[in-house]
């Protein structure tokens, strides 16, 4: 791997660079600004919701508007950057090319990311990730919701072009002494997740013009007063974003079957199977969207066909978890920072799996849906899977990036307070969804146990606050002044780790 | 297939989609059942709007913030919207439907205890989304 800060460069020739590694780089460091500005909103929602009346934010459109930059932040300027950091450092390797295929397309879908993220938060709109017309055509106030529709606009062809690279770097430039059966997991990964956004997103980009030109008044796809139909938005968003829910997912897990065999001194159980389930998933990702509209007024049979799609998606699921127990079954695991990150996140991937198997049951999600349970459901999903499998990686292609090895006690303090905190945050969401408190709520009437139950999570989410400060610290001063690393084997693996083929970066 | 076989993988496979079946089954039997709204349920209009739940009775009379029902009777709710998308919510009796604009959505429900409960918005709807609440009356039977 290539070594950025043991050998300093000025910034901008990192900046201009159209080199994998630098464009992973920025996409690192941007990833990681939005993860710590994301997360301190999630911290400002969770002292709102400590008690019940006003508590630190003033009104509830700021609240609308804080959960709104919350969620579309973390998902689309933290997650899906952070994958896309990980796969530009390590796809072309993993691959055996030289670098991406294309270098220049590669840095300009980078380089939208940034505006966009700048859009979003200027605007500060209010109306939900999910956007929902017709109150984001009527009611939401501009320039915000049309300064989040450009934001996002940005974003997703930043995605599709980054997807695009992907593709073909893996299927058209991979060696060619590699069949596509021996790269490694990971590499199916970004492969699955990259034609899942290549089919997805244009759907919602579609969806987001015609959301634009309806609150500019010149269209009415949504606008029932003008003939539209809210639902046919539902349709689009739902179409592109459940599959888009497995573009999150996908890349963690391949970053988990980098991490668990490693440290478990063992091959991994098995990689056909593994491939199977990423296969399955991005297609299976597609027959499941409209269970999130259960309750809009759809037909049995409509409803009957959603959820087998849904249930469909599990077994699939399952394999993966399946795959890392019997690899790590008998190994001789080395519980570093990494492994605990994969390992928790895999047990929180298990979790959040078995609560969606609940809503997925049509009976059951009427209980369920749009409560906090939900909000617990799929938080159990970006944070306790997604972020876990990201951070574990980050820790372990820290020593490969820096050239210095980062704080082992540190970094396990920081995922035991992790642990803990998403457990006591989530796992109580879920039981407070099911006493009945709705999402989205700047304030809440004085039931007892809604109380209860959100004072635990904003205690959780505290130490989760407080953990994330230690990271930051960590990441920082290990960085620079962290112990030299060696390279071959930071962890004390034993044996070289596999990659024939190192990065070489022309400005070194 | 690292050079070993992979039953323990397919057994573990089976009995997740053995458990899925299942579920699935259970939750079609039982929507199948709760969806089939009594021939003799009342009708009541329901009308959501930013932010507050209106309810207009089969005899015509209206009330807002407030449903006052029988205990032992059925009821049909007809959601519908005059702006945004609400979603018509009394979590005690699992009652959930989305008021959309331009739709007549249809859930029923038939008390079966005198009591009080809540009753409020769970799709998110703008300014005072959380506060749009209101109460359901369940009484003994006037006549």
């Amino acid at each position: 791997m290539t070594l950025e800060l043991a050998k300093p460069r000025p910034i901008w020739q990192i900046m201009f660079s159209t080199h994998h590694t630098d464009v992973g780089l920025l996409y690192l460091i941007t990833s990681l600004t939005f993860l710590f500005l994301g997360g301190s909103l999630a911290l400002g929602i969770r002292a709102e919701l400590f008690y019940p009346g006003s508590q630190i934010i003033a009104d509830s459109m700021t609240f609308n508007r804080i959960f709104t930059v919350h969620g579309t932040t973390l998902i689309f300027l933290f997650i899906i950057p952070f994958a896309s950091a990980v796969g530009n450092y390590y796809v072309p390797i993993m691959v055996r090319y030289k670098d991406m295929a294309y270098p220049k397309l590669n840095a300009i879908a980078f380089w939208m990311i940034p505006p966009a993220g700048v859009l979003i938060w200027l605007g500060f709109a209010d109306f939900t990730w999910y956007a929902t017309p017709p109150y984001s055509i009527i009611s939401a106030p501009g320039p915000a919701a049309d300064m989040w529709i450009f934001g996002l606009k940005i974003l997703g062809i930043s995605s599709v072009l980054g997807a695009l690279n992907f593709v073909v770097t893996i299927l058209k430039c991979k060696h060619p002494d590699m069949s596509i059966g021996q790269i490694p997991l990971m590499a199916w990964a970004f492969l699955s997740s990259s034609l899942i956004i290549i089919v997805a997103i244009p759907t919602f980009a579609a969806a987001l013009l015609m959301l634009l030109t309806d609150r500019l008044g010149v269209s009415g796809f949504f606008n029932p007063a003008m003939g539209g139909d809210p639902i046919a938005y539902a349709h689009l968003f739902w179409f592109t974003f459940h599959p888009e829910v497995y573009v999150l997912v996908i890349p963690a897990i391949g970053m988990m079957y980098e991490i668990i065999p490693r440290f478990s001194r063992k091959p991994i159980y098995s990689y056909n199977s593994g491939v199977f389930a990423f296969v399955m998933l991005s297609i299976v990702g597609f027959s499941s969207w409209a269970h999130h509209m259960y309750a809009t007024g759809m037909s049995f049979t409509e409803k009957t066909v959603f959820m087998v799609g849904t249930l469909a998606a599990v077994p699939a699921s399952a394999m993966h978890v399946f795959n890392f127990v019997a690899t790590m079954w008998n190994g001789r695991i080395r519980f570093a920072t990494p492994m605990m990150w994969a390992v928790g996140g895999i047990a929180l991937f298990f979790s959040a799996g078995a609560g969606g198997v609940v809503n997925s049951a049509m009976p059951l999600d009427f209980t369920t849906h749009d409560t906090y349970w939900v909000v617990g459901h799929f938080h159990l999903f970006v944070m306790g899977t997604i972020a876990f499998g990201s951070i574990g990686y980050l820790y372990y292609m820290f020593p490969y990036v820096t050239g210095r090895m980062y704080n082992e006690t540190l970094g396990k303090i920081h995922f035991v307070m992790s642990f803990i905190g998403t457990v006591l945050v989530f796992f109580t969401q879920h039981i407070l969804g099911l006493y009945g408190m709705p999402r989205r709520i700047y304030d809440y009437p004085p039931i007892p146990e809604w109380i209860a139950m959100n004072q635990i999570a904003s205690v959780g989410a505290m130490i989760i606050g407080i953990s994330m400060v230690i990271f930051l610290a960590n990441m920082i001063h290990s960085s620079g002044k962290g112990k030299p690393a060696d390279t071959d084997d930071p962890f004390g693996l034993g044996g070289k780790y596999y990659y024939p083929f190192e990065a070489k970066n022309p400005s070194h | 297939m690292s050079g070993h076989s992979n039953w323990p993988e397919w057994i573990y496979v089976g009995v997740v989609i053995a458990l899925m079946v299942w579920v699935g089954a259970e939750a079609w039997e039982t929507e199948r059942l709760i969806e089939h709204v009594p021939e003799d349920a009342k009708t009541i209009i329901v009308t959501g709007q930013q932010w507050f739940w209106t309810f207009e009775h089969e005899d015509g009379t209206k009330e807002i913030g407030e449903l006052h029902v029988e205990v032992g009777k059925a009821y049909k709710f007809e959601v519908i919207s005059k702006d945004v998308n609400h979603s018509f919510n009394i979590h005690d009796y699992v009652v959930l439907m989305d008021a959309i604009p331009g739709r007549v959505n249809t859930v029923w429900f038939a008390p079966d205890k005198v009591g009080e409960h809540d009753i409020q918005c769970r799709e998110y709807c703008g300014l005072i989304h959380y506060n749009m609440r209101g109460t359901l009356y369940v009484t003994e039977p006037l006549s």
